[in-house]
């Protein structure tokens, strides 16, 4: 079985937010860290590799320095990485991404595409829905426990309340959530490994079916008027009450006013 | 000369300071005042390779290297001293003799199971009466047909308990010097755990490490294999020494982890802590005390790392490690009083965890030679 995980460099947000004068963010500027949804994402997949058997490739669109990402995965037990990265590629919004990766991914052998649900950058949890749209295969968002029976994948879809149990003919794109797997930690071998390994670097000439109207910021439908870091919250409001009886009336009303019940 | 790391241990160091954060330092507080060995942590780190690193992959290791291992101890020992010295006494003190005197067949039987973190390792040289003096020491082995008998005891063994294998110094043979002088002759051996004849006694109660297992080991008539014999017989002290010569890299490394550890939270807890209506951080005093102690830990880590690089390129490296545990010891002592006063009467409540950073640093002063054994050898390689 082959899967191919798509992850993503992001900002450390531990690190502090910059931005470049068209109001996307300033990746070079910014502490680097493998998105935390994508990283479950691998972890999924690196659990089928551990009870099926599979070959398990990691692809990356992004800076040269998301080479980082790529070992890092590759350290964890990913078998090959690809780093997708030009110039002409840079400033792209979810569809030129996705546009891009489509590109690369069908370039590869692949059984299942496994996403993170979104990226903590962006927050769209967008590109991996369309990227299955693209390439054509179904979709199971929020996987949590995976099943490969045959040439069927059976998912368990975890939602706030329920779940749902989802069977698809494979090929199929699965997105995963940083919440449902805990990602294991890297090894000092597998360090060792993962940097005597070729990360494939490909540019935009290798990939051949994306048409430069889809790629970059000028293949961006998406315009950012302006973006800017987010408000911190205030300290809150301290309130002390006498009996947990009026603590939980208030509580009551303040949720009621609110409308969350 | 190059002061820059590489990407292998950049990586590796977010590997651990990531372990060390999410799987050690929660438990720090519970492992100290229960006095508990931290069995979770030490199947944890077993997955993922800690305790094979500087070893060849193909006894199970990890291909890794020594400064890589210093790194680990170094990462782990700033939020928990005790799971620091556990990766240390297994690493350096069992597994090294074992890869560097043991025979293959040895070396598959014990080396494999040790660096795949199947077993844990211990050793065993100090008696209660024989500390810095190897010559007090009485546990004797008689060799009896195919097994040499084992009788005597040990005391302060780390990892003693949770250890499966434990390299034992005993004397085989008493011969006179060139002056006419009794000297014990020493041999090494692998003890297993449940090998008849071999007990536990005494579990010490510690003033630091607390949750490490320091256990004394008794031998009545215990039946050790002669293949069991590590190196040649007569060649125990030889392996001592040099085994307590790669032993130290590894307690500088947590003597210097510890000292980190403590001014990490130092740094965190002067910018939060406002009296006289600022901040600690700028009354002058804390920011000169900081300093001192932020240089004497770079100071540290350099002699630690250099110390590893030594080992690593092989050759004599003693006078390095002797030089890099004496002063990441005293460092540690000194950099954990301090942070203690800084803390003030926060520091003194064990909750603020520096008294338990001050607590344990005072060992690695102490124990796999002192800090004067230290001073003697480095005085005396200056010497000669």
């Amino acid at each position: 079985m082959n899967i191919v995980v798509c992850i993503k460099q992001v900002p450390d947000t531990k690190g502090g937010v910059s931005f470049k004068p068209d109001g996307t963010l300033d990746r070079a500027a910014m502490l680097a860290i493998m998105n935390p949804d994508d990283k479950a994402g691998l972890e999924a997949a690196l659990q089928l590799k551990d009870q099926y058997g599979a070959h398990v490739t990691v692809v990356t669109m992004g800076l040269p320095k998301a080479d980082a990402v790529l070992r890092e995965a590759m350290a964890m037990g990913a078998d090959d990485a690809y780093l997708v990265t030009d110039r002409v590629l840079g400033g792209a919004d979810t569809w030129a991404t996705s546009s891009t990766l489509v590109g690369a991914v069908s370039k590869l052998d692949y059984d299942l595409v496994i996403t993170g649900r979104q990226a903590i950058d962006g927050d769209t949890a967008q590109v991996g829905p369309q990227l299955s749209e693209k390439l054509g295969i179904p979709v199971i968002s929020y996987a949590q426990e995976i099943k490969i029976d045959g040439e069927y994948v059976e998912v368990r879809r975890q939602f706030e309340d329920r779940y749902h149990i989802v069977r698809a003919k494979m090929p199929c794109l699965l997105t995963a959530l940083s919440e449902l797997a805990e990602p294991r930690y890297m090894t000092p071998g597998g360090i060792i490994d993962a940097l005597a390994k070729e990360v494939t670097v490909w540019n935009r000439v290798d990939l051949k079916d994306v048409e430069d109207s889809n790629i970059g910021l000028n293949g961006s439908p998406t315009k950012i008027a302006k973006a800017s870091d987010k408000v911190r919250k205030g300290a809150g409001e301290k309130v002390v009450l006498d009996t947990p009886e009026e603590s939980v009336e208030y509580l009551i009303g303040k949720l009621s006013e609110k409308h969350v019940i | 000369m190059d002061f820059q790391f590489d990407q292998q241990h950049e990586m590796a160091r977010t590997l651990f300071k990531e372990f060390a954060e999410k799987e050690v330092k929660p438990l720090a507080i519970e492992v100290d005042e229960e006095e508990r060995f931290p069995v979770e942590t030490v199947e944890k780190m077993s997955k993922y390779g800690f305790l094979g690193i500087p070893y060849a992959k193909e006894y199970g290791g990890q291909g890794s290297d020594i400064l890589t291992y210093a790194m680990c101890v170094e990462e782990l020992s700033k939020v928990c001293a005790t799971t620091g010295v556990i990766v240390s006494a297994h690493t350096s003190l069992c597994l090294d003799p074992i890869a560097t005197y043991g025979t293959e067949e040895q070396k598959q039987k014990y080396l494999v199971p040790l660096c795949k973190g199947e077993k844990l390792g211990a050793f065993g040289l100090t008696e209660p009466g024989a500390g810095t003096d190897a010559q007090g020491v009485q546990t004797k082995a008689v060799l009896d047909g195919d097994e040499y008998i084992l009788n005597g005891s040990k005391c302060f063994i780390t990892n003693g308990y949770y250890a499966d294998v434990y390299i034992i110094i005993a004397y085989t043979d008493i011969k006179e010097d060139a002056k006419g002088r009794k000297k014990k002759v020493f041999s090494a051996f692998i003890v297993e755990k449940d090998t008849p004849g071999f007990t536990f006694g005494t579990k010490e109660k510690k003033m630091g490490i607390r949750g490490s297992a320091t256990y004394e080991l008794v031998f009545q008539d215990c039946r050790v294999p002669k293949e069991n014999l590590l190196g040649a017989e007569g060649e125990g002290f030889h392996i001592a020494m040099h085994t307590l010569d790669g032993g130290r890299i590894g307690i500088a490394s947590q003597a210097l982890g510890i000292a980190e550890g403590a001014l990490d939270r130092a740094v965190a807890y002067v910018k939060d802590r406002k009296q006289f209506g600022k901040s600690l951080a700028d009354f002058q005093n804390t920011q000169f005390v900081l300093a001192d102690l932020k240089a004497r830990c770079d100071a540290a880590q350099l002699l630690v790392y250099k110390a590893a690089e030594a080992k690593q390129r092989g050759g004599d490296y003693g006078m390095q490690s002797a030089e890099a545990k004496l002063f990441a010891a005293e460092t540690a002592m000194y950099v954990t009083t301090k942070v203690v006063q800084l803390f003030g009467g926060y520091g003194y409540i064990r909750e603020y965890e520096v008294e338990r950073m001050m607590r344990d640093a005072k060992i690695t002063e102490i124990y796999e030679g002192t800090s004067e054994v230290q001073r003697m050898v480095i005085a005396k390689e200056l010497l000669k």
